[in-house]
């Protein structure tokens, strides 16, 4: 049978996408066949940049891989260049980075349920979420200074204490939180027009979720119980209760589709309160910062050599920083991977043989973060153009690198 | 010049990001929604530039962007006003030294507003729109006069 697919561009510059990013679709009908992406749009060389910065420098340009997670990305490099240089950290430094990273996730995660909803054509629930999360933000800028990008961490610690005054602001935050909770799971899990549009859409099966390594609330919601706060707990994680959180708690079924990125994401919220409320319990006293002194700080580093490897559960999933040192002032090699280039190819099994009008509920829906992901292409300078590398040529590329580092 | 002779119509604005890094995308979102409010003053995102009459730009440009930036100036219709929002837009910010970012956005279209930050508040966006809307109503005035002529 002949069958006349006819193709779809979105992208780069498209109003259900806040990120450039381009997407090609094949389309029989209604039905999409097949979906091409091409990322890319959002490069900004930031690993590149890195080789040619300090650590300390770095950290702020790690918190500006992306605004939304500007808690997760210098979290892991810090990790990783203290686990590089043998640093210890202070005991209540970790609890404060936790403390910091937890009220990152309420405020990604309703800023997900926000763009969630106006996806769905539900602006009100947009506008009454984004009001909701402006008082993460408040207590964030009460407690770092800053709303977004928050500067707080620091190789070997934080940079603000949280004093005994601010802990009745933040337990009013999170008392609001609670208070609000109801109101926000009866308008997602419990409206029928929500469940009509999301139930049974965009569905990534266990198998998938496996095969394709996705991570973060993308991969529970398909049943699988990762977590990296629970594998391998880093930071104050090690003192706190963390249980990855399956779909199957709510409703007692796990299908994988976007109704369950919706529950998974919205039963978060509740953990982090109640991580935050454990850490500000158990909170240790003492320093917060090894080495107070960054002139220190950087002749220590600057005499470090090694490997470290920071893993860090941002909101959208594990996010894994590398760094290498090697007894110079800038690192030798700074790899970040972002969660959303794992979740990237999920977006191929959740959309085949969906609808056109589904498109952007399922590409929300596993919260993409294309300023997090965009960080290599080749491309060819003289005239443009970007060339895709067949697994030849990578293996060509890699034998050659091998030649390369041999002496 | 007084808004107020002249608020004739809403301000529509298109979002354009040309490799940013979300912080300043979600502060322009967080400037539309409840506590700051944009909306109030008829002012909305519409989602094809050629309804707009604000072009508010964030993010270094990259250089797979740079000719979708230059496509986008020309669609919208003139008069038209160019807001960036960010350090980034502004002058490079911490992208300075890339090799894949021509600077800022000026170089690629003009510019009427800066909104330096990383990221600025809603509050210096709103001010940033406010400028970009003087000047608009100066623009349109002008226009007037000259077709009267």
């Amino acid at each position: 049978m002949n069958k006349k697919t006819y193709s779809i561009p979105i992208g780069p510059v498209h109003p259900s996408l806040k990120e450039p990013m381009t997407f090609n679709f094949e389309i029989y009908g209604e039905r999409i066949e097949k979906v091409n992406l091409a990322p890319g749009d959002n490069h900004r060389g930031i690993e590149f940049m890195g080789r040619q910065r300090n650590p300390i420098q770095i950290i702020y340009l790690a918190e500006r891989i992306c605004g939304i997670c500007s808690a997760a990305h210098p979290f892991a490099f810090c990790q990783a260049v203290e686990n590089a240089a043998g640093i210890e950290v202070p005991e209540r430094a970790q609890y404060i980075r936790v403390i910091i990273a937890e009220l990152e996730r309420i405020h990604s995660h309703i800023l997900w349920a926000g763009v969630a909803a106006h996806e769905l054509g539900f602006d009100s629930v947009l506008y009454l979420s984004w009001r909701a999360r402006e008082e993460v933000l408040d207590l964030l800028e009460y407690l770092t200074g800053n709303r977004i990008n928050y500067g707080i961490f620091m190789i070997g610690g934080v940079r603000r204490d949280i004093s005994e005054e601010q802990l009745p602001r933040i337990r009013e935050t999170l008392e609001y939180y609670k208070d609000i909770y109801g109101k926000i799971e009866d308008i997602f899990l419990n409206d029928p027009t929500i469940a009509f549009r999301t139930k049974n859409v965009g569905v990534l099966t266990k198998e998938d979720a496996l095969h394709l390594c996705a991570v973060g609330p993308t991969t529970r919601a398909s049943g699988i119980k990762k977590d990296v706060r629970q594998d391998q707990p880093y930071s104050a994680y090690a003192d706190l209760n963390v249980e990855a959180i399956t779909p199957d708690v709510f409703s007692g079924e796990v299908n994988g589709d976007v109704y369950d990125r919706i529950i998974v994401r919205l039963l978060e919220l509740v953990q982090s309160i109640q991580i935050i409320e454990q850490c500000l319990d158990n909170m240790p006293s003492g320093e917060i910062i090894a080495e107070k002194k960054l002139v220190k700080l950087l002749n220590q580093l600057k005499k470090a050599k090694g490997e470290g490897v920071g893993r860090v559960e941002a909101p959208r999933g594990e996010c894994i920083h590398y760094v290498k040192l090697n007894e110079s002032e800038l690192p030798e090699v700074w790899k970040a991977r972002a969660p959303t280039y794992n979740n990237l190819m999920t977006w191929v099994p959740m959309l085949i043989d969906q609808q056109i009008a589904d498109i952007p509920i399922v590409i929300a829906s596993i919260d993409p973060c294309i300023a997090c992901m965009d960080r290599v292409t080749i491309l060819n300078k003289n005239n443009g153009q970007k060339s895709m590398l067949t697994k030849k040529d990578l293996h060509e590329l890699s034998v050659q690198k091998t030649r390369r580092i041999t002496p | 010049m007084k808004l107020n002779k002249y608020f004739e119509r809403s301000l529509w604005v298109f979002h354009l990001n040309t490799g940013s890094c979300n912080g300043c995308d979600i502060e322009i979102v967080a400037g539309l929604t409840p506590r700051y409010d944009l909306e109030r003053f008829g002012i909305k995102l519409v989602g094809s530039p050629k309804h707009a009459d604000v072009l508010l730009v964030t993010g270094p440009v990259t250089s797979k962007m740079l000719d979708r930036v230059k496509r986008v100036y020309e669609q919208t219709p003139d008069p038209k006003a160019v807001i960036v929002v960010g350090a980034c837009g502004t002058s490079g910010g911490v992208f300075y030294n890339s090799y894949n970012i021509s600077g800022s956005v000026d170089k690629v279209i003009p510019v009427d507003v800066y909104v330096p930050g990383c990221p600025p508040r809603p509050e210096a966006i709103i001010n940033g729109v406010l400028q970009a809307w003087i000047k608009l109503e100066n623009l349109r005035e002008s226009m007037k006069t000259a077709q009267a002529k």
